[in-house]
């Protein structure tokens, strides 16, 4: 929704916060699920990381989730899905050259960023995801690649 | 000069080998060797054709001779069809001529896009500037569906890869690697004005060798911008090109600034066209002095013009502003240009 998706900008520190906080719990609980249960509970978790993320992201679920280095905002959600943005159409009011009834993706980027604890991670260039993941959890996938790691 | 007695000894016969490639340098080409030598160069646009004809292209590009280092051939600009860039750079340089081929995101995959950068250097293109890519609703097919495989950093970072480690983004090794000066493109002018020279420092690390930027209308923004690109050390990393614009009228420069996306022109540029006797000699004139202004600026490497639908004053521009002293950029020697017409 994209007033949430605002209000995730607007308090990214707090949500850098909790997800620095949840995260190793989620990914430990993942791979005790995953060892136990394999792939079985792929369907109900993804489905969970959808509804939850995109509640307060419009997640797109493109699977290579990049939101700690994006100040928050989903860049998905950019009409070009611009990994590295923003592009060089943003309006002079902050909207975008596309939708201009949305404040640009990563005008919100870079604002939600100057606000985080790791805010310079925006700095770092990101490579274009991989189109195998779409609709994939990242979630499981950096689970199994946790586990992967430890084997 | 007719299309069987080129002379080869001066073109080449085969265009991937236009000069020697000198020491240090990526490419072969003339425009890397103007920008490293140290000069202030110059860049322009050409609007490729509605055409199958490469005449067309000639001409065009010959209204251009002695004032630009290189020329950059437009991707289907405005999402609008037109002849493609890597086909219009095909043609300039069985001439000699510099073309910079432009890549957008917007039509092309990367597997695409990867077999188009080595067509290109095989055919003697020696530069190539990464872009996103307008949407395709800004065009005249707004039904198309639009690929944004890659975006420009990604772009920049594949071509690196080809040319650098001599491999596809695959992996797999290429023979031949392309050697492409590889440029990127940076708008100062639009939010987020603060983080622009951030994101100059990641088209920079993501492989971008020279910049060329949006339309220039606003001396203290720049002034800022270029400020902070110096005190993150960038000027000293990539040569930056800044862009300038023709506007024939104050009509248009309005008209510009509402409908072209990224385009920003302050209202006292556009008094100054309202209040002119000649608009359109006024337009030529801001031009100018921007570019001397531009030469003045510690870090730029250049000026881009660009003069849509007004392609017969760059030269005048250029002239005007003086901004290149006494050099006098290559030109190929005057042709009947009937090379390839199909009659």
């Amino acid at each position: 929704m994209y007033s949430v998706r605002l209000f995730a900008v607007r308090h990214s520190r707090f949500f850098e916060a909790l997800y620095n906080f949840v995260n190793p719990a989620i990914l430990a609980t993942l791979r005790g699920i995953t060892r136990v249960f394999g792939k079985k509970l792929d369907a109900p978790i993804t489905a969970a990381e959808a509804g939850l993320k995109g509640l307060l992201f419009d997640c797109q679920m493109c699977g290579n989730c990049a939101l700690s280095k994006t100040g928050m905002s989903c860049p998905m959600n950019c009409p070009k899905t611009i990994r590295n943005g923003p592009c060089g159409g943003v309006r002079a009011n902050g909207m975008c050259e596309v939708k201009p009834e949305m404040r640009c993706v990563w005008v919100a980027a870079w604002d939600g960023a100057s606000r985080m604890k790791d805010g310079d991670a925006i700095k770092s260039v990101e490579f274009a995801v991989d189109h195998r993941d779409k609709g994939r959890s990242t979630w499981l996938k950096l689970a199994r690649e946790d586990m992967k790691q430890d084997n | 000069m007719s299309s069987t007695d080129i002379d080869v000894g001066k073109v080449g016969t085969n265009p991937g080998d236009p000069l020697p490639r000198l020491e240090g340098h990526v490419s072969h080409g003339r425009f890397e060797r103007v920008l490293k030598a140290g000069h202030f160069a110059v860049t322009t646009e050409i609007a490729p054709p509605d055409s199958a004809d490469p005449d067309e292209v000639l001409v065009r590009a010959a209204m251009f001779d002695g004032y630009v280092d290189a020329i950059n051939a437009t991707d289907g600009s405005g999402a609008h069809c037109h002849m493609s860039s890597l086909a219009v750079c095909a043609i300039l340089t069985r001439l000699g001529y510099s073309p910079i081929l432009q890549i957008s995101c917007r039509d092309r995959n990367r597997i695409s896009i990867q077999g188009d950068t080595l067509g290109a250097a095989a055919l003697g293109v020696c530069n190539v500037l990464c872009l996103t890519g307008d949407d395709v609703g800004a065009g005249d097919h707004p039904e198309a569906k639009p690929v944004f495989d890659l975006d420009s950093i990604s772009l920049a970072q594949t071509i690196r890869t080809m040319r650098d480690k001599k491999t596809f983004l695959s992996g797999r090794k290429l023979d031949l690697e392309p050697r492409l000066f590889i440029g990127s493109s940076i708008n100062p002018f639009v939010p987020p004005i603060e983080n622009r020279a951030d994101q100059l420092a990641k088209k920079i690390a993501s492989g971008a060798e020279y910049i060329q930027s949006q339309y220039c209308f606003d001396m203290p923004v720049l002034k800022d911008f270029m400020s902070r690109a110096r005190d993150l050390g960038l000027t000293e990393e990539a040569f930056i090109i800044i862009g300038v614009g023709v506007l024939p009228s104050a009509k248009t420069a309005k008209w510009m600034r509402s409908n072209v996306p990224g385009v920003h022109i302050p209202d006292d540029i556009i008094r100054r066209l309202e209040q002119a006797e000649k608009p359109k000699l006024e337009g030529r004139k801001i031009c100018a002095e921007i570019m001397q202004q531009l030469k003045e600026i510690d870090g730029v490497a250049g000026a881009h013009v660009m003069a849509y639908r007004q392609e017969q004053w760059v030269g005048d521009v250029v002239k005007r502003s003086g901004v290149l002293g006494d050099r006098k950029p290559w030109a190929p020697e005057k042709t009947d240009t009937t090379i390839g017409t199909v009659s």
